[in-house]
């Protein structure tokens, strides 16, 4: 997927956050000395193209009480991890979901689903829910809960050798 | 290190609920967002600037799908064995291209994400991580990715 000039500018004016006045796509667009029309419209287009994935909030999970997460793994069936990963998805619970290559003979898993709870026995709780909706599909699993964060950067466009 | 949750009432939690996604891509958003929710524009304004200053709120605005930008990221994970592991996790991270990392308690106890411009970039990372470390990385791109249902529930 290709953005070009002018969409990079505007995501990188707004990829911190949109400014908390009236109007706020007015603000951004003096900044880069586009007209606001254009801003809103170049936003509107990459949210159609699935760049711009929601415009929001993102609440603090720590803040919101949900201070446990664990990242849940799954060795599923491949001809059912498709479907199965789609449902795992769309539960309001799994904060990422995803099949990954398994790393045999030390990681047998395929699916990747993360989720948050207010505790660890609110995360297991969810677990046997997932547990419940793969069946027999899945052959065996795990939780590895986070212990400790070693490094958090915001990913950002600009970055080294970035245009 | 955590600061203590923030005190939120009755309408920080609609606005926390409401405004997950769907903010109005218009002249005046906020006028129109506080409508829906019965509340005047300034007062919308000055509720979201207490929760993102409180820290409720990490951040209000637009999420870009950084792979759609043209990023390339594959989450890694190495066995490091207990005594070398802050020396190791301080050589990994001391990578630019280390966008976060976890210590997990698992036989694979350290996690991390590699960003990078290019899909050639997240190899020559990888690397470059096992000629720092001596250990091997395990690399899991990944495959597929999910709709995502998420919500925190305020």
């Amino acid at each position: 997927m290709t953005l070009c000039a002018r969409d990079r500018r505007i995501i990188e004016a707004t990829q911190s956050g949109l400014p908390l006045t009236p109007a706020p796509y007015a603000e951004v667009a003096a900044s880069l000395g586009l007209e606001e029309g254009e801003v809103i419209s170049r936003l509107a287009a990459l949210q159609a193209r699935g760049v711009v994935r929601r415009i929001g909030v993102a609440p603090n999970h720590y803040a919101m009480g949900m201070v446990a997460n664990g990242m849940t793994v799954w060795d599923v069936e491949d001809a059912e991890s498709s479907r199965l990963g789609a449902a795992v998805g769309a539960l309001d619970f799994v904060s990422h979901c995803y099949l990954r290559p398994r790393a045999q003979p030390v990681w047998p898993y395929n699916l990747f689903a993360m989720v948050h709870g207010a505790d660890r026995d609110e995360v297991e709780e969810k677990r046997a829910g997932i547990a419940a909706l793969l069946g027999d599909a899945c052959r065996s699993s795990e939780v590895l809960y986070s212990t400790r964060i070693l490094k958090k950067t915001g990913l950002r466009l600009t970055r080294k050798g970035a245009p | 290190m955590r600061k203590p949750p923030p005190k939120l009432d009755a309408v920080d939690r609609q606005i926390i609920n409401a405004l997950q996604e769907g903010f109005p891509l218009s002249p005046r958003p906020y006028a129109e967002a506080a409508a829906r929710l019965g509340l005047s524009e300034n007062s919308l304004i000055a509720r979201l600037a207490m929760l993102r200053d409180g820290g409720a709120i990490t951040r209000f605005g637009p999420f870009f799908d950084a792979a759609a930008m043209g990023g390339a990221f594959c989450l890694c994970a190495m066995a490091v064995p207990a005594a070398q592991f802050d020396a190791v996790a301080a050589k990994v991270n001391a990578h630019s291209e280390v966008a976060h990392n976890y210590e997990r308690a698992h036989q694979l106890n350290m996690w991390f994400v590699l960003a990078t411009e290019t899909a050639e970039e997240i190899e020559a990372a990888a690397c470059a991580i096992e000629a720092d470390t001596g250990l091997s990385v395990l690399r899991f791109p990944k495959e597929e990715e999910f709709f995502i249902g998420f919500r925190v529930v305020a």
